[in-house]
């Protein structure tokens, strides 16, 4: 192109990006709507988080209430005797809460209260995993990126630390550390390659995330099958058993399943906290999160903060991947080793409001569903399916705080910058 | 048609935008509404067009109570909008433009092209707008564009027509025409409502001036009045309009520019072989029209452009294809144009706002942790230098008016050891209190010595500060002329035309 055309067209072209001339700094224009809702979904405030999980339980009452077979029964005359439905749905759902309490908690029934605590030891295993992971979600989150990658992080941290923790002699203690240091690269490998794919070429993370779940799954299927994963001597598509010097000890004894990977979730909680909130390296990652234009012109490197995000994003996923190799499932790995955590990791980043103690408590309370709901249907006959639809709930109302909000008649926050809203509707309603 | 407005008052929760205004626009009359920004003049707009319901008050068109629900029924009862920001579709014809939303169909739903062609012509001629109606908007400058946006008002007939801030986006001499647009419209019976905050405009072309201070009438005031009676009335305050500063006592040339072009994106050439240089203790300013290369200029100067050619020295070291991090580091200091989307992160607080370009180094970091408490001390005594009126270092920056935000920006850059300071619209959508203060603070910056670029495409704003002036026009630079070049030819020059002495003087 020659150049005197050249900038013709670039006269009129900025003429419909040059508006932001004048605006009132109040009512600045959101940098786009999808960045500010992303952010509001993912940083919102701690009490729609509450509501929402109080609002998901009661949805939940409900459908317990209405797959109830008593309360069907007593439904049939309800015109005739509406106590006995109401006293039927009071059974139903409380019958079922009291289980859930019970099978997360602390069980009454139980004579000692070694036995009655059992539950609660039951839910910080479940959590664990969903800790990690959930930090490495959220840590994702503060920086802008959406990981869905939870699935393929987990997978390769348990292929790495697992070859690790079967095949390799180390003395006790030692071992343990190598595997989880294994792990831990594993799943910040396939997370930087993410990192590194945005960066460097602009590939959407939402889209290489997936990819890589893929591609990690089938991986490690030939690797179980064919592979350096495979058990000698056996057919199954499952890995050898980890060594007893690199599984974590238990931390209650052998009577609870609980293990030394909820130490070390603790540890990440404390060291993700103190990186978003006292590093400067997450002062720079949360200055991207919020405005990568800003953090840019203020001299920050905003595709290298993608790179770290992604590794240490994936890095804790990788905990939670190495997590079930050296805690949870001792006797060897399958495909399926992941069961769904990468992706309930998702929730419990959302319901924690992507900061960090928010996602631990966040991943017990889920650790809780997964400990309650077994209890809940051997119990009271509760499908566990019901527990899979609060959770879904859940996510469905933080979703939607707008929702959550109108239900509880909460102000909407920043009420200024929501005045532009009305103008749109009416604009078009207009039309 | 006589437009009265009877007690209208507007709330957004606790802020009351609109408290009891009246104002009476009189057929055939121009009445400018002048405020600071903020003030309330574009929701009041808003309530007139139908967008927003008045929680009190009435509007009324030649005496008669009207309800709007919508801007359909603003438009029925023969009000029209220009707007700041046009509605326009871009891919779309004038034309097509000009029938969309009340679009005239032929058999079987057919668009009636022709007659809106005709519509186009008609009034076009009609005003002597010379806008062809096949033309492309996209394709369109952006002062017709307006054009097409009055014609859109005058189609539907328009009996009162509302222009939001027309001249922000307009060259000095779209800005003329605009005005004669204006007076024609006027002619020819037609109701103008003038909203603005520049007061030379207002005294040019306005009737009457109402002026509007935090949602309430101040006053009112006759185009006589002088320009610091209306900025007095404007902030409630008497305001020096003009800069106090001592002429310039350049040094040597400290940042040396040679043969620069920049290529965007799309890999158009938006800056052309650039030349120029800034010596310490002056001021330069870049006058233009938006969207000629100024901004791409500085942010190839910050290493913010990726695709540049040519030289850019600062004191003798070369500044080109540096990240930005090593450009900040070699002592510049810089100003973006667009405080909320490039300066500050408005969920931080002001304090992490003001380590936001030194998050890499001590006194704010060390050994990767932040030293929040140092931070917090030099937080304080920045918010206390620079006067940034908040409830406290922890208020995150987003809650900020316009002129505090730029206040955290000024302290960011200014508390460091600046070697270039590179200011872009510094004041752009300032109260005039506030762009007193960052002037007066720019001027400070290059008495002490340091050479200093300001960015602007107000021109009072140029002639108040600038040493010396440099004028971009497409990408080019039109001339370099000396500080107290008539507003006249700098207006000539920022449309393109060479003045006659050429640009080499100063």
């Amino acid at each position: 192109m020659s150049d005197p055309q050249v900038p013709e067209t670039q006269a009129a072209a900025p003429s419909n990006a040059a508006p932001p001339t004048q605006t009132t700094p109040q009512q600045a224009e959101p940098p786009s709507r999808w960045h500010s809702m992303f952010r509001e979904i993912t940083t919102g405030s701690a009490i729609i988080s509450v509501l929402a999980v109080v609002l998901a339980l009661i949805a939940g009452a409900i459908l317990i209430a209405f797959t109830n077979e008593d309360v069907q029964k007593a439904s049939g005359y309800f015109f005739s005797r509406p106590g006995d439905t109401i006293a039927a749905i009071w059974d139903a759902v409380s019958g079922a809460y009291v289980a859930l309490f019970q099978g997360s908690v602390y069980n009454f029934r139980r004579p000692s209260f070694g036995d009655g605590i059992k539950p609660l030891t039951e839910t910080l295993t479940f959590a664990t995993p969903l800790i990690a992971a959930g930090l490495g979600v959220a840590l994702g989150f503060r920086v802008g990126l959406f990981n869905i990658g939870g699935r393929g992080q987990m997978l390769i941290a348990a292929t790495l630390g697992g070859w690790v923790a079967f095949a390799v002699d180390l003395p006790y203690g030692i071992h343990m550390v190598a595997a989880l240091i294994a792990g831990i690269l594993g799943g910040a490998i396939w997370g930087g390659i993410v990192g590194l794919l945005k960066a460097r070429t602009g590939a959407h993370e939402v889209i290489t995330t997936i990819m890589l779940n893929y591609v990690a799954g089938y991986l490690v299927m030939y690797l179980l099958r064919d592979g350096f994963l495979k058990a000698p001597g056996s057919n199954n598509p499952k890995s050898p058993a980890s060594k007893d010097t690199a599984i974590f000890f238990d931390l209650l004894g052998p009577e609870y399943n609980l293990h030394f990977g909820f130490v070390l979730v603790i540890a990440a909680t404390v060291f993700t906290w103190w990186l978003l909130n006292r590093s400067n390296l997450g002062f720079q990652f949360r200055a991207v999160g919020e405005n990568p234009n800003a953090a840019r012109v203020a001299g920050i490197s905003v595709k290298k903060m993608y790179v770290y995000a992604m590794l240490f994003s994936g890095g804790l996923v990788g905990l939670a991947g190495i997590n079930q190799v050296l805690g949870t499932t001792t006797s060897g790995f399958g495909a399926g080793l992941d069961s769904g955590i990468g992706f309930d990791a998702i929730t419990v980043a959302l319901l924690g409001r992507s900061k960090p103690w928010g996602v631990f408590a966040a991943g017990i309370l889920f650790g809780a569903f997964k400990a309650g709901g077994f209890s809940m249907q051997a119990a009271e006959g509760v499908p566990v399916d019901i527990v899979l639809v609060v959770q879904s709930l859940i996510v469905l109302f933080i979703a939607a705080p707008p929702l959550v909000r109108t239900i509880f008649r909460l102000p909407a926050p920043g009420s200024k910058s929501r005045r532009q809203l009305p103008n749109v509707t009416q604009e078009v309603a207009a039309k | 048609m006589k437009l009265e407005l009877r007690g209208i008052t507007k709330r957004f929760g606790t802020l009351v935008a609109n408290d009891h205004i009246n104002l009476i626009v009189e057929a055939g009359e121009i009445h400018a509404l002048l405020g600071e920004n903020g003030a309330g003049k574009s929701t009041l707009m808003n309530v007139l067009y139908g967008l927003y319901q008045a929680d009190e008050g009435e509007i009324l068109l030649d005496d008669a109570v009207q309800h709007f629900s919508g801007p359909g029924d603003a438009m029925a009862a023969g009000i029209g909008m220009v707007h700041q920001h046009f509605m326009l579709i871009p891919v779309f014809t004038v034309a097509e433009n000009v029938m969309l939303g009340h679009e005239e169909t032929t058999f079987g739903g057919r668009l009636d092209l022709a007659a809106a062609r005709d519509r186009v012509r008609e009034i076009s001629d009609r005003f002597g707008f010379d806008v062809d109606p096949d033309a492309l908007v996209e394709d369109l400058p952006v002062g017709v564009q307006q054009r097409v946006e009055i014609i859109k008002a005058l189609s539907r007939d328009a009996k009162v027509l509302v222009f939001d801030e027309p001249t922000a986006v307009l060259t000095p001499q779209e800005t003329d025409e605009l005005m004669a647009i204006m007076r024609q419209l006027k002619d020819s019976g037609t109701s103008i409502v003038f909203i603005t905050h520049k007061l030379r405009e207002v005294r040019e072309v306005a009737d009457r001036i109402t002026v509007i201070r935090l949602g309430k009438v101040v006053g009112e005031a006759s185009p006589t009045a002088s320009n610091e009676e209306l900025a007095s009335l404007m902030v409630g305050r008497a305001v020096d309009l003009t800069v106090d500063k001592t002429p310039a006592t350049p040094g040597e040339p400290a940042l040396i520019v040679t043969g620069l072009t920049v290529l965007n994106a799309r890999g158009q050439i938006v800056v052309v072989d650039v030349s120029f240089e800034v010596a310490t203790g002056e001021i330069l300013a870049i006058a233009g029209v938006q969207g000629n290369g100024q901004t791409e200029l500085t942010e190839a100067l910050m290493g913010l452009q990726p695709r540049v050619v040519g030289q850019i020295a600062l004191y003798g070291k070369s500044l080109r294809g540096h990240s930005v991090r090593k450009v900040l580091d070699a002592g510049v200091g810089f100003v973006p144009e667009d405080r909320t989307e490039d300066g500050l992160i408005g969920e931080f607080t002001i304090a992490e706002n003001l380590m936001l370009d030194r998050s890499n180094r001590e006194p704010f970091v060390k050994h990767w942790n932040l030293q929040l408490a140092y931070l917090d001390e030099f937080a304080e005594e920045k918010v206390k230098e620079f006067d940034v009126r908040s409830q406290g270092i922890g208020t995150k920056v987003g809650r900020l008016s316009g002129g505090n935000q730029q206040k955290v920006v000024l302290a960011r850059e200014l508390s460091r050891d600046l070697r270039l300071f590179v200011a872009a619209q510094p004041t752009r959508g300032l109260d005039v209190g506030s762009i007193e203060f960052v002037h007066e603070r720019i001027v400070a910056t290059r008495d002490a010595g340091t050479p200093v670029i300001v960015i602007s495409t107000e021109l009072d704003e140029v002639a108040a500060l600038a040493d010396r002036i440099m004028v971009m026009y497409r990408g080019r630079i039109v001339g370099i002329v000396p500080g107290d070049t008539p507003r006249s030819v700098l207006g000539l020059m920022m449309a393109g035309e060479v003045p006659e002495q050429g640009g080499a003087a100063a």
